[in-house]
Protein backbone atom coordinates (compact mmCIF):
# COMPACT_ATOMS: atom_id res chain seq x y z
CA UNK A 1 0.00 0.00 0.00
CA UNK A 2 1.54 3.20 -0.93
CA UNK A 3 1.32 6.23 -2.55
CA UNK A 4 -2.50 6.93 -2.97
CA UNK A 5 -5.70 7.44 -1.30
CA UNK A 6 -6.80 5.30 0.69
CA UNK A 7 -10.48 4.99 -1.33
CA UNK A 8 -11.16 1.78 0.82
CA UNK A 9 -10.85 3.69 4.02
CA UNK A 10 -12.93 6.68 2.73
CA UNK A 11 -15.75 4.80 1.41
CA UNK A 12 -16.01 3.35 5.08
CA UNK A 13 -15.45 5.99 6.81
CA UNK A 14 -18.58 7.96 4.78
CA UNK A 15 -20.09 4.52 5.32
CA UNK A 16 -20.14 4.58 9.06
CA UNK A 17 -20.74 8.37 9.05
CA UNK A 18 -24.08 7.70 7.54
CA UNK A 19 -25.04 4.97 9.37
CA UNK A 20 -24.30 6.65 12.65
CA UNK A 21 -26.10 10.04 11.79
CA UNK A 22 -29.29 8.02 10.77
CA UNK A 23 -29.52 6.45 13.84
CA UNK A 24 -28.93 9.14 16.06
CA UNK A 25 -31.34 11.58 14.55
CA UNK A 26 -33.75 9.06 14.80
CA UNK A 27 -33.38 8.04 18.50
CA UNK A 28 -31.47 11.87 19.52
CA UNK A 29 -35.04 13.59 18.43
CA UNK A 30 -37.02 12.49 21.25
CA UNK A 31 -34.14 11.94 23.32
CA UNK A 32 -33.83 15.74 22.49
CA UNK A 33 -37.48 16.25 22.83
CA UNK A 34 -37.56 14.18 25.89
CA UNK A 35 -35.10 16.21 27.48
CA UNK A 36 -36.57 19.68 26.89
CA UNK A 37 -39.95 19.24 27.47
CA UNK A 38 -40.46 16.57 29.70
CA UNK A 39 -37.87 17.29 31.82
CA UNK A 40 -37.91 15.80 35.59
CA UNK A 41 -35.34 16.37 38.86
CA UNK A 42 -33.10 13.90 37.86
CA UNK A 43 -32.96 14.91 33.48
CA UNK A 44 -29.64 16.70 34.08
CA UNK A 45 -28.14 13.23 34.82
CA UNK A 46 -29.18 11.74 31.63
CA UNK A 47 -27.66 15.61 30.44
CA UNK A 48 -24.46 15.02 31.73
CA UNK A 49 -24.26 11.25 30.57
CA UNK A 50 -25.12 12.81 26.55
CA UNK A 51 -22.52 15.10 27.31
CA UNK A 52 -19.85 12.50 28.79
CA UNK A 53 -18.18 12.02 25.25
CA UNK A 54 -17.33 15.55 25.12
CA UNK A 55 -15.01 15.67 27.76
CA UNK A 56 -13.61 12.19 27.99
CA UNK A 57 -10.42 11.50 26.24
CA UNK A 58 -11.77 8.97 22.70
CA UNK A 59 -9.26 6.21 24.37
CA UNK A 60 -11.18 5.96 28.09
CA UNK A 61 -14.46 5.90 25.68
CA UNK A 62 -12.72 3.38 23.57
CA UNK A 63 -11.69 1.24 26.22
CA UNK A 64 -14.58 1.16 28.55
CA UNK A 65 -17.07 0.39 24.95
CA UNK A 66 -14.41 -2.69 24.40
CA UNK A 67 -14.71 -3.76 27.97
CA UNK A 68 -19.12 -4.00 27.27
CA UNK A 69 -18.58 -5.62 24.17
CA UNK A 70 -16.10 -8.33 24.15
CA UNK A 71 -17.15 -12.01 24.92
CA UNK A 72 -17.60 -12.21 28.23
CA UNK A 73 -19.85 -9.23 28.72
CA UNK A 74 -23.72 -9.34 28.63
CA UNK A 75 -24.02 -7.09 25.34
CA UNK A 76 -20.84 -9.68 23.71
CA UNK A 77 -22.75 -12.84 24.19
CA UNK A 78 -26.07 -12.07 23.14
CA UNK A 79 -24.45 -10.77 20.12
CA UNK A 80 -22.70 -13.55 19.62
CA UNK A 81 -26.01 -15.72 20.25
CA UNK A 82 -27.63 -13.73 17.41
CA UNK A 83 -24.77 -13.26 15.06
CA UNK A 84 -22.33 -15.78 15.60
CA UNK A 85 -19.53 -13.75 15.83
CA UNK A 86 -18.19 -11.35 18.41
CA UNK A 87 -19.03 -7.39 18.22
CA UNK A 88 -15.95 -6.17 19.19
CA UNK A 89 -13.09 -5.50 16.05
CA UNK A 90 -16.40 -5.42 13.34
CA UNK A 91 -18.36 -2.83 11.48
CA UNK A 92 -21.40 -3.30 13.73
CA UNK A 93 -19.16 -2.73 16.98
CA UNK A 94 -17.76 0.18 15.41
CA UNK A 95 -20.97 1.95 14.21
CA UNK A 96 -22.21 1.14 18.40
CA UNK A 97 -19.15 2.74 20.01
CA UNK A 98 -20.11 5.76 17.62
CA UNK A 99 -23.33 6.04 18.51
CA UNK A 100 -22.20 7.19 21.71
CA UNK A 101 -19.25 9.25 20.87
CA UNK A 102 -21.09 11.10 18.48
CA UNK A 103 -24.64 11.36 20.33
CA UNK A 104 -24.00 14.76 22.21
CA UNK A 105 -22.86 16.31 18.63
CA UNK A 106 -26.49 15.66 17.45
CA UNK A 107 -28.90 15.67 20.68
CA UNK A 108 -27.68 19.34 21.73
CA UNK A 109 -28.33 20.89 18.60
CA UNK A 110 -31.59 19.26 18.45
CA UNK A 111 -32.67 20.02 21.89
CA UNK A 112 -30.96 23.61 21.66
CA UNK A 113 -33.24 23.91 18.65
CA UNK A 114 -36.79 22.55 20.88
CA UNK A 115 -35.31 25.14 23.67
CA UNK A 116 -35.80 28.22 21.60
CA UNK A 117 -39.45 27.56 19.94
CA UNK A 118 -42.01 30.14 21.39
CA UNK A 119 -44.08 27.55 23.56
CA UNK A 120 -47.48 29.73 22.66
CA UNK A 121 -46.92 28.37 19.53
CA UNK A 122 -47.06 24.38 20.37
CA UNK A 123 -49.93 25.68 22.74
CA UNK A 124 -51.46 27.53 19.78
CA UNK A 125 -51.26 23.92 17.66
CA UNK A 126 -52.79 22.02 20.83
CA UNK A 127 -55.73 24.53 21.14
CA UNK A 128 -56.16 23.94 17.27
CA UNK A 129 -56.99 20.73 18.05
CA UNK A 130 -53.52 18.80 17.12
CA UNK A 131 -52.66 15.82 18.80
CA UNK A 132 -49.28 15.95 20.84
CA UNK A 133 -47.95 14.01 17.51
CA UNK A 134 -49.30 16.00 15.45
CA UNK A 135 -47.90 19.12 16.63
CA UNK A 136 -44.55 17.78 16.92
CA UNK A 137 -44.29 16.86 12.93
CA UNK A 138 -46.07 19.38 11.68
CA UNK A 139 -44.90 22.76 14.15
CA UNK A 140 -41.85 21.12 16.21
CA UNK A 141 -40.79 19.53 13.84
CA UNK A 142 -40.39 22.07 10.66
CA UNK A 143 -39.59 24.89 13.28
CA UNK A 144 -36.86 23.16 14.29
CA UNK A 145 -34.98 22.48 10.46
CA UNK A 146 -31.68 24.76 11.13
CA UNK A 147 -31.14 22.53 14.31
CA UNK A 148 -32.01 19.10 12.73
CA UNK A 149 -29.25 20.29 10.08
CA UNK A 150 -26.94 21.38 12.40
CA UNK A 151 -26.99 17.93 14.27
CA UNK A 152 -26.95 16.41 11.04
CA UNK A 153 -23.53 17.95 9.93
CA UNK A 154 -22.00 18.10 13.23
CA UNK A 155 -22.84 14.51 13.80
CA UNK A 156 -21.32 13.37 10.53
CA UNK A 157 -18.23 15.10 10.53
CA UNK A 158 -17.55 14.52 13.64
CA UNK A 159 -17.82 10.57 13.06
CA UNK A 160 -15.75 10.78 9.81
CA UNK A 161 -12.88 12.46 12.00
CA UNK A 162 -12.88 9.92 15.01
CA UNK A 163 -9.78 8.28 15.72
CA UNK A 164 -9.04 6.95 19.52
CA UNK A 165 -12.56 4.98 19.79
CA UNK A 166 -12.15 3.36 16.44
CA UNK A 167 -8.65 2.06 17.54
CA UNK A 168 -9.78 0.90 20.37
CA UNK A 169 -12.87 -0.87 19.32
CA UNK A 170 -12.45 -1.25 15.72
CA UNK A 171 -8.34 -1.85 15.61
CA UNK A 172 -7.13 -1.61 11.78
CA UNK A 173 -9.30 -4.05 9.53
CA UNK A 174 -8.82 -2.63 6.32
CA UNK A 175 -12.33 -2.05 4.87
CA UNK A 176 -14.16 -3.12 8.18
CA UNK A 177 -12.87 -1.21 10.52
CA UNK A 178 -10.19 0.84 8.73
CA UNK A 179 -11.41 4.44 8.79
CA UNK A 180 -9.45 7.18 7.03
CA UNK A 181 -8.25 8.77 10.50
CA UNK A 182 -6.40 5.09 10.86
CA UNK A 183 -5.44 5.12 7.76
CA UNK A 184 -3.46 8.21 7.97
CA UNK A 185 -2.60 7.45 10.95
CA UNK A 186 -1.12 4.25 9.31
CA UNK A 187 0.48 6.51 6.43
CA UNK A 188 2.41 8.68 8.21
CA UNK A 189 3.85 5.36 10.55
CA UNK A 190 5.23 3.97 7.11
CA UNK A 191 6.58 7.44 6.65
CA UNK A 192 4.51 7.58 3.07
CA UNK A 193 3.48 11.11 4.05
CA UNK A 194 2.28 12.45 0.10
CA UNK A 195 -0.29 9.42 0.83
CA UNK A 196 -1.15 11.03 3.95
CA UNK A 197 -0.84 14.79 2.52
CA UNK A 198 -3.58 13.50 -0.10
CA UNK A 199 -5.90 11.69 2.11
CA UNK A 200 -6.05 14.36 4.95
CA UNK A 201 -6.34 17.17 2.26
CA UNK A 202 -9.50 15.34 0.66
CA UNK A 203 -11.11 14.88 4.74
CA UNK A 204 -9.96 18.57 5.13
CA UNK A 205 -11.95 19.26 2.06
CA UNK A 206 -14.98 17.73 2.39
CA UNK A 207 -15.46 18.62 6.15
CA UNK A 208 -14.92 22.43 5.09
CA UNK A 209 -17.35 21.92 2.42
CA UNK A 210 -19.65 20.52 4.27
CA UNK A 211 -19.66 23.28 6.99
CA UNK A 212 -19.38 26.46 5.03
CA UNK A 213 -22.45 24.26 3.40
CA UNK A 214 -24.38 24.04 6.60
CA UNK A 215 -23.75 28.07 7.59
CA UNK A 216 -25.12 29.16 3.75
CA UNK A 217 -27.99 27.79 4.38
CA UNK A 218 -28.18 28.68 7.60
CA UNK A 219 -27.75 32.14 7.07
CA UNK A 220 -30.51 32.46 4.86
CA UNK A 221 -33.04 34.40 6.46
CA UNK A 222 -35.97 32.16 7.89
CA UNK A 223 -38.37 33.39 10.19
CA UNK A 224 -38.53 31.19 13.02
CA UNK A 225 -38.42 33.85 16.07
CA UNK A 226 -41.62 34.94 17.65
CA UNK A 227 -43.40 37.92 15.63
CA UNK A 228 -43.26 40.60 17.80
CA UNK B 1 -74.06 27.18 25.18
CA UNK B 2 -72.94 29.13 28.82
CA UNK B 3 -69.18 29.00 29.65
CA UNK B 4 -69.18 27.78 33.82
CA UNK B 5 -65.81 28.15 35.42
CA UNK B 6 -65.15 27.66 38.99
CA UNK B 7 -61.23 27.63 39.17
CA UNK B 8 -59.01 27.33 41.96
CA UNK B 9 -54.91 27.03 41.46
CA UNK B 10 -52.20 27.91 43.72
CA UNK B 11 -49.47 29.56 41.08
CA UNK B 12 -47.30 30.37 43.61
CA UNK B 13 -46.65 31.24 47.24
CA UNK B 14 -47.91 34.55 47.00
CA UNK B 15 -50.69 33.66 44.52
CA UNK B 16 -53.74 31.74 44.31
CA UNK B 17 -56.30 31.94 41.58
CA UNK B 18 -59.79 31.71 43.40
CA UNK B 19 -62.71 32.07 40.95
CA UNK B 20 -66.00 31.02 39.94
CA UNK B 21 -67.60 33.06 36.41
CA UNK B 22 -70.77 32.37 34.04
CA UNK B 23 -70.18 33.20 31.03
CA UNK B 24 -73.32 33.55 28.81
CA UNK B 25 -72.70 34.06 24.81
CA UNK B 26 -71.41 37.45 23.83
CA UNK B 27 -68.44 39.34 24.68
CA UNK B 28 -67.19 39.14 28.29
CA UNK B 29 -64.11 41.45 29.31
CA UNK B 30 -62.40 40.31 31.84
CA UNK B 31 -60.65 43.44 33.28
CA UNK B 32 -57.54 43.36 35.75
CA UNK B 33 -54.03 44.83 36.37
CA UNK B 34 -51.55 42.31 35.14
CA UNK B 35 -50.99 39.83 37.77
CA UNK B 36 -54.51 39.77 38.42
CA UNK B 37 -54.78 36.21 37.30
CA UNK B 38 -56.58 37.05 34.00
CA UNK B 39 -54.06 34.90 31.83
CA UNK B 40 -54.04 32.29 34.17
CA UNK B 41 -57.68 31.99 33.90
CA UNK B 42 -57.86 31.61 30.42
CA UNK B 43 -55.15 28.88 30.52
CA UNK B 44 -57.12 27.10 32.51
CA UNK B 45 -59.64 27.26 30.55
CA UNK B 46 -58.28 26.28 27.53
CA UNK B 47 -56.53 23.11 29.24
CA UNK B 48 -53.18 24.75 29.15
CA UNK B 49 -52.55 24.34 33.25
CA UNK B 50 -54.40 22.10 35.11
CA UNK B 51 -56.38 23.66 38.41
CA UNK B 52 -56.30 22.30 41.43
CA UNK B 53 -59.85 22.05 42.39
CA UNK B 54 -62.77 23.19 40.37
CA UNK B 55 -65.11 22.37 37.55
CA UNK B 56 -65.34 23.56 33.78
CA UNK B 57 -67.98 23.31 31.78
CA UNK B 58 -69.32 24.65 28.43
CA UNK B 59 -72.93 24.19 27.94
CA UNK B 60 -73.49 20.40 29.72
CA UNK B 61 -70.10 19.49 28.38
CA UNK B 62 -67.81 19.19 31.44
CA UNK B 63 -64.31 19.56 30.44
CA UNK B 64 -62.13 19.63 33.60
CA UNK B 65 -63.73 18.82 37.27
CA UNK B 66 -61.42 17.79 39.58
CA UNK B 67 -63.57 15.82 41.99
CA UNK B 68 -64.42 13.65 39.02
CA UNK B 69 -61.12 13.37 37.50
CA UNK B 70 -61.92 15.13 34.45
CA UNK B 71 -59.33 16.75 32.21
CA UNK B 72 -59.58 17.12 29.17
CA UNK B 73 -56.60 18.21 26.77
CA UNK B 74 -56.38 21.37 25.11
CA UNK B 75 -56.98 19.78 21.81
CA UNK B 76 -60.41 17.73 22.82
CA UNK B 77 -61.64 20.80 24.25
CA UNK B 78 -62.96 23.04 20.79
CA UNK B 79 -61.81 26.18 22.65
CA UNK B 80 -60.63 29.14 20.54
CA UNK B 81 -57.71 30.72 21.76
CA UNK B 82 -56.12 34.03 20.58
CA UNK B 83 -52.87 34.36 21.96
CA UNK B 84 -51.46 38.01 23.21
CA UNK B 85 -48.04 37.41 20.67
CA UNK B 86 -50.32 35.63 18.30
CA UNK B 87 -48.30 32.59 18.23
CA UNK B 88 -49.10 32.06 14.23
CA UNK B 89 -46.81 29.49 12.85
CA UNK B 90 -44.13 31.52 10.86
CA UNK B 91 -43.17 28.57 8.49
CA UNK B 92 -46.80 28.40 7.15
CA UNK B 93 -48.78 30.43 5.01
CA UNK B 94 -52.00 32.43 6.02
CA UNK B 95 -53.80 29.97 4.24
CA UNK B 96 -52.10 27.01 6.02
CA UNK B 97 -52.33 28.64 9.40
CA UNK B 98 -56.68 28.76 9.02
CA UNK B 99 -56.50 25.03 7.47
CA UNK B 100 -54.13 23.82 10.37
CA UNK B 101 -57.40 23.52 13.15
CA UNK B 102 -59.13 21.60 9.52
CA UNK B 103 -57.31 18.58 9.13
CA UNK B 104 -59.71 16.34 9.46
CA UNK B 105 -62.78 18.35 7.48
CA UNK B 106 -63.04 17.10 4.13
CA UNK B 107 -61.33 19.27 1.77
CA UNK B 108 -63.42 20.77 -0.11
CA UNK B 109 -65.67 21.74 2.76
CA UNK B 110 -61.91 23.34 4.48
CA UNK B 111 -61.90 25.67 1.28
CA UNK B 112 -65.68 26.82 1.64
CA UNK B 113 -64.75 27.61 5.31
CA UNK B 114 -61.14 29.42 4.43
CA UNK B 115 -62.55 31.45 1.96
CA UNK B 116 -65.63 32.29 4.06
CA UNK B 117 -63.90 33.10 7.79
CA UNK B 118 -61.15 35.38 5.35
CA UNK B 119 -63.68 37.33 3.98
CA UNK B 120 -65.49 38.17 7.26
CA UNK B 121 -62.11 39.08 8.31
CA UNK B 122 -61.20 40.91 5.26
CA UNK B 123 -57.55 39.47 4.70
CA UNK B 124 -59.04 36.82 1.43
CA UNK B 125 -56.15 38.75 -0.34
CA UNK B 126 -53.06 38.28 1.64
CA UNK B 127 -54.22 34.32 2.46
CA UNK B 128 -50.51 33.00 0.10
CA UNK B 129 -48.28 35.12 2.19
CA UNK B 130 -46.59 34.26 5.83
CA UNK B 131 -47.01 35.70 9.05
CA UNK B 132 -43.73 38.15 8.33
CA UNK B 133 -44.88 39.37 5.30
CA UNK B 134 -48.28 41.60 6.61
CA UNK B 135 -48.69 44.00 8.75
CA UNK B 136 -49.43 43.32 12.35
CA UNK B 137 -53.56 44.54 12.34
CA UNK B 138 -53.29 41.59 9.12
CA UNK B 139 -51.72 39.17 11.58
CA UNK B 140 -54.32 40.14 14.59
CA UNK B 141 -56.73 39.42 12.15
CA UNK B 142 -55.29 35.99 11.32
CA UNK B 143 -54.97 34.83 14.20
CA UNK B 144 -58.56 35.51 15.17
CA UNK B 145 -60.07 34.37 12.18
CA UNK B 146 -57.76 31.18 13.01
CA UNK B 147 -59.64 30.36 15.66
CA UNK B 148 -62.81 30.87 14.85
CA UNK B 149 -62.41 28.77 11.51
CA UNK B 150 -62.60 25.93 13.60
CA UNK B 151 -66.06 26.82 15.00
CA UNK B 152 -65.21 27.05 18.91
CA UNK B 153 -67.75 26.20 21.44
CA UNK B 154 -65.69 29.37 23.51
CA UNK B 155 -63.13 31.85 22.22
CA UNK B 156 -60.51 33.34 24.75
CA UNK B 157 -58.50 36.40 23.90
CA UNK B 158 -55.54 37.18 25.75
CA UNK B 159 -55.22 40.78 25.52
CA UNK B 160 -54.63 40.60 21.48
CA UNK B 161 -55.13 44.30 20.17
CA UNK B 162 -53.02 45.94 22.61
CA UNK B 163 -50.35 46.44 20.33
CA UNK B 164 -52.71 48.25 17.71
CA UNK B 165 -53.28 51.55 16.86
CA UNK B 166 -56.28 52.78 17.77
CA UNK B 167 -58.17 52.97 14.62
CA UNK B 168 -57.22 49.64 13.66
CA UNK B 169 -58.10 48.11 16.80
CA UNK B 170 -61.81 49.82 16.33
CA UNK B 171 -62.10 48.01 12.59
CA UNK B 172 -61.00 44.70 14.04
CA UNK B 173 -63.68 44.74 17.21
CA UNK B 174 -66.29 45.54 14.89
CA UNK B 175 -65.61 42.35 12.58
CA UNK B 176 -65.45 40.28 16.08
CA UNK B 177 -69.06 41.85 17.37
CA UNK B 178 -70.59 41.22 13.83
CA UNK B 179 -69.30 37.51 13.52
CA UNK B 180 -70.37 36.76 17.16
CA UNK B 181 -73.66 38.47 16.58
CA UNK B 182 -74.21 35.46 14.07
CA UNK B 183 -72.71 33.05 16.02
CA UNK B 184 -73.67 33.58 19.59
CA UNK B 185 -70.54 32.03 21.37
CA UNK B 186 -69.03 33.19 24.78
CA UNK B 187 -66.07 35.28 24.08
CA UNK B 188 -64.04 35.88 27.20
CA UNK B 189 -61.78 39.03 26.06
CA UNK B 190 -58.78 39.95 28.82
CA UNK B 191 -57.57 43.49 28.48
CA UNK B 192 -56.56 45.98 31.08
CA UNK B 193 -57.17 48.57 28.47
CA UNK B 194 -60.21 50.55 30.10
CA UNK B 195 -60.87 51.93 26.78
CA UNK B 196 -61.71 48.62 25.22
CA UNK B 197 -63.99 47.85 27.97
CA UNK B 198 -66.51 50.23 27.06
CA UNK B 199 -65.67 49.44 23.24
CA UNK B 200 -66.26 45.81 23.50
CA UNK B 201 -67.85 44.52 26.48
CA UNK B 202 -71.51 43.53 26.83
CA UNK B 203 -70.34 42.20 30.42
CA UNK B 204 -66.94 42.82 32.71
CA UNK B 205 -65.74 40.89 34.86
CA UNK B 206 -63.04 42.52 37.54
CA UNK B 207 -60.33 40.22 38.91
CA UNK B 208 -57.89 41.22 41.49
CA UNK B 209 -55.24 39.04 43.33
CA UNK B 210 -56.73 35.88 41.64
CA UNK B 211 -60.47 36.94 42.67
CA UNK B 212 -63.46 38.73 41.26
CA UNK B 213 -63.83 41.64 42.54
CA UNK B 214 -66.95 42.87 40.95
CA UNK B 215 -69.33 41.78 37.46
CA UNK B 216 -72.24 43.64 35.38
CA UNK B 217 -72.37 46.15 32.64
CA UNK B 218 -69.58 48.09 32.17
CA UNK B 219 -71.45 51.47 33.32
CA UNK B 220 -72.42 49.55 36.48
CA UNK B 221 -69.04 48.18 36.99
CA UNK B 222 -66.59 51.29 36.07
CA UNK B 223 -68.46 53.84 36.89
CA UNK B 224 -69.35 53.37 40.76
CA UNK B 225 -65.38 52.71 41.05
CA UNK B 226 -66.44 51.11 44.74
CA UNK B 227 -62.64 49.70 45.02
CA UNK B 228 -59.33 51.75 44.41
CA UNK B 229 -58.59 48.89 41.51
CA UNK B 230 -61.12 49.63 39.74
CA UNK B 231 -60.83 53.74 39.89
CA UNK B 232 -57.29 53.25 38.47
CA UNK B 233 -57.81 50.82 35.70
CA UNK B 234 -61.17 53.23 34.74
CA UNK B 235 -59.18 55.81 34.46
CA UNK B 236 -59.42 57.88 37.27
CA UNK B 237 -55.80 60.56 36.94
CA UNK B 238 -56.42 61.67 40.52
CA UNK B 239 -56.62 59.49 43.56
CA UNK B 240 -56.27 60.45 47.36
CA UNK B 241 -56.07 59.24 50.74
CA UNK B 242 -58.59 61.64 52.69
CA UNK B 243 -60.23 62.02 56.21
CA UNK B 244 -64.20 62.42 56.55
CA UNK B 245 -64.12 65.84 58.15
CA UNK B 246 -68.04 66.00 58.73
CA UNK B 247 -71.34 64.85 57.38
CA UNK B 248 -74.62 66.06 56.27
CA UNK B 249 -77.01 63.37 55.33
CA UNK B 250 -79.59 66.02 54.59
CA UNK B 251 -77.59 67.78 52.28
CA UNK B 252 -76.36 64.23 50.58
CA UNK B 253 -72.92 65.41 51.19
CA UNK B 254 -70.15 64.76 53.01
CA UNK B 255 -66.43 67.01 53.84
CA UNK B 256 -63.13 64.78 52.83
CA UNK B 257 -59.76 66.39 54.17
CA UNK B 258 -57.00 65.44 51.49
CA UNK B 259 -54.21 63.74 53.11
CA UNK B 260 -52.12 65.81 55.38
CA UNK B 261 -52.97 69.31 54.15
CA UNK B 262 -55.75 71.35 55.04
CA UNK B 263 -57.58 71.05 51.57
CA UNK B 264 -61.46 70.03 51.72
CA UNK B 265 -63.66 68.69 49.21
CA UNK B 266 -67.23 68.04 49.13
CA UNK B 267 -68.20 64.74 47.95
CA UNK B 268 -71.18 62.87 47.52
CA UNK B 269 -72.21 60.75 51.17
CA UNK B 270 -71.32 57.84 51.18
CA UNK B 271 -71.71 55.18 54.52
CA UNK B 272 -68.55 56.11 56.13
CA UNK B 273 -68.19 57.49 59.52
CA UNK B 274 -66.57 60.83 60.49
CA UNK B 275 -63.11 59.91 61.43
CA UNK B 276 -62.95 57.21 58.58
CA UNK B 277 -60.36 57.06 56.06
CA UNK B 278 -61.52 57.44 52.68
CA UNK B 279 -59.59 57.21 48.99
CA UNK B 280 -61.07 59.96 46.99
CA UNK B 281 -61.13 59.16 42.99
CA UNK B 282 -61.77 62.11 40.65
CA UNK B 283 -61.05 61.89 37.01
CA UNK B 284 -58.33 64.69 35.44
CA UNK B 285 -61.32 65.84 32.51
CA UNK B 286 -63.74 66.54 34.99
CA UNK B 287 -61.44 69.44 37.23
CA UNK B 288 -61.59 72.52 35.70
CA UNK B 289 -59.47 74.92 35.48
CA UNK B 290 -59.48 79.04 36.12
CA UNK B 291 -56.91 81.64 36.46
CA UNK B 292 -58.69 84.20 38.64
CA UNK B 293 -60.95 83.36 41.53
CA UNK B 294 -64.29 81.94 39.93
CA UNK B 295 -67.54 83.52 41.73
CA UNK B 296 -71.24 82.41 41.11
CA UNK B 297 -70.52 78.67 40.33
CA UNK B 298 -72.91 75.70 41.20
CA UNK B 299 -69.43 73.79 42.04
CA UNK B 300 -69.08 73.57 45.46
CA UNK B 301 -65.08 72.74 45.36
CA UNK B 302 -63.20 75.69 44.56
CA UNK B 303 -59.61 75.19 45.07
CA UNK B 304 -56.34 77.38 44.88
CA UNK B 305 -53.30 76.13 43.90
CA UNK B 306 -50.18 76.51 41.57
CA UNK B 307 -49.93 75.42 38.29
CA UNK B 308 -47.09 72.82 38.60
CA UNK B 309 -46.14 71.56 35.29
CA UNK B 310 -47.37 71.07 31.79
CA UNK B 311 -46.72 68.62 29.33
CA UNK B 312 -48.85 67.64 25.77
CA UNK B 313 -49.57 64.76 25.13
CA UNK B 314 -51.22 64.13 21.82
CA UNK B 315 -54.39 66.90 21.43
CA UNK B 316 -54.45 66.81 25.23
CA UNK B 317 -52.22 69.07 27.62
CA UNK B 318 -51.30 67.41 31.16
CA UNK B 319 -51.28 69.79 33.67
CA UNK B 320 -50.77 69.39 37.52
CA UNK B 321 -51.34 71.47 40.45
CA UNK B 322 -50.00 72.10 43.84
CA UNK B 323 -53.57 72.38 45.76
CA UNK B 324 -52.61 70.89 49.23
CA UNK B 325 -52.31 67.45 47.14
CA UNK B 326 -51.01 67.83 43.82
CA UNK B 327 -54.13 67.29 41.03
CA UNK B 328 -53.96 66.32 37.90
CA UNK B 329 -55.44 67.97 35.29
CA UNK B 330 -56.62 67.18 31.14
CA UNK B 331 -57.24 70.62 29.35
CA UNK B 332 -56.88 71.56 25.15
CA UNK B 333 -53.98 73.32 23.71
CA UNK B 334 -56.50 76.05 22.71
CA UNK B 335 -57.39 75.91 26.52
CA UNK B 336 -53.56 76.88 27.25
CA UNK B 337 -52.86 79.47 25.00
CA UNK B 338 -56.19 81.76 25.58
CA UNK B 339 -55.50 81.56 29.42
CA UNK B 340 -51.86 82.42 28.83
CA UNK B 341 -51.02 79.35 31.20
CA UNK B 342 -47.16 79.43 32.59
CA UNK B 343 -46.08 77.29 35.36
CA UNK B 344 -46.09 78.97 38.73
CA UNK B 345 -48.62 81.03 38.31
CA UNK B 346 -51.61 80.61 40.60
CA UNK B 347 -54.67 79.03 39.70
CA UNK B 348 -57.91 77.68 40.67
CA UNK B 349 -59.49 74.37 40.33
CA UNK B 350 -63.36 74.20 40.31
CA UNK B 351 -64.69 70.38 41.10
CA UNK B 352 -68.45 69.58 41.03
CA UNK B 353 -69.50 67.74 43.77
CA UNK B 354 -70.50 64.40 42.11
CA UNK B 355 -67.13 64.14 39.97
CA UNK B 356 -65.61 63.03 43.58
CA UNK B 357 -66.21 59.04 44.16
CA UNK B 358 -65.23 57.68 46.90
CA UNK B 359 -63.21 54.33 47.04
CA UNK B 360 -62.75 51.85 49.54
CA UNK B 361 -59.52 50.17 50.78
Amino acid sequence: MSGGIDWQAIALSVRLAVVVVSILLVLGTPLAWWLTFRRKRWTFLVEAVVALPLVLPPTVLGFYMLLAMGPHSPLGRAWDALTGHGLAFTFEGLVLASLFYSLPFVVQPIATAFAQLDRTILEASATLGASPWRTFTRVTLPLSRDGLLTAAVLGFAHTLGEFGVVLMVGGNLPGVTRTVSISIYDQVQAFDLAAANATALLLLGVSFAALAAVYAVLRKPWAVAPIA
Amino acid sequence: MTLHAVVRSRVSEQFTLDVSIDTPPGITILFGASGSGKSTLLRAIAGLLRPDAGRIAVGERTLFDAAAGVCLPPQRRSIGYVFQHLALFPHLTARANLEFGLHDVPPAERLVRVDDIAQRFHIDRLLERRPTQISGGERQRVALARALVTDPGVLLLDEPLSALDHATQTRIIDDLREWNRARRIPVLYVTHAHREVFALGERVVVLERGRVLASGTPHEVIDLPVHETIAQLAGFENLFSATVAGRRPEGGVMQCRLGESATELEVPLGVADVGAAVRVAIRAGDILLATEEPRGLSARNVLRGTLASLSPQGTTVVATVEAGERFVVHLTAGAVDSLGLRTGMPVWLVVKTHSCRIVWL
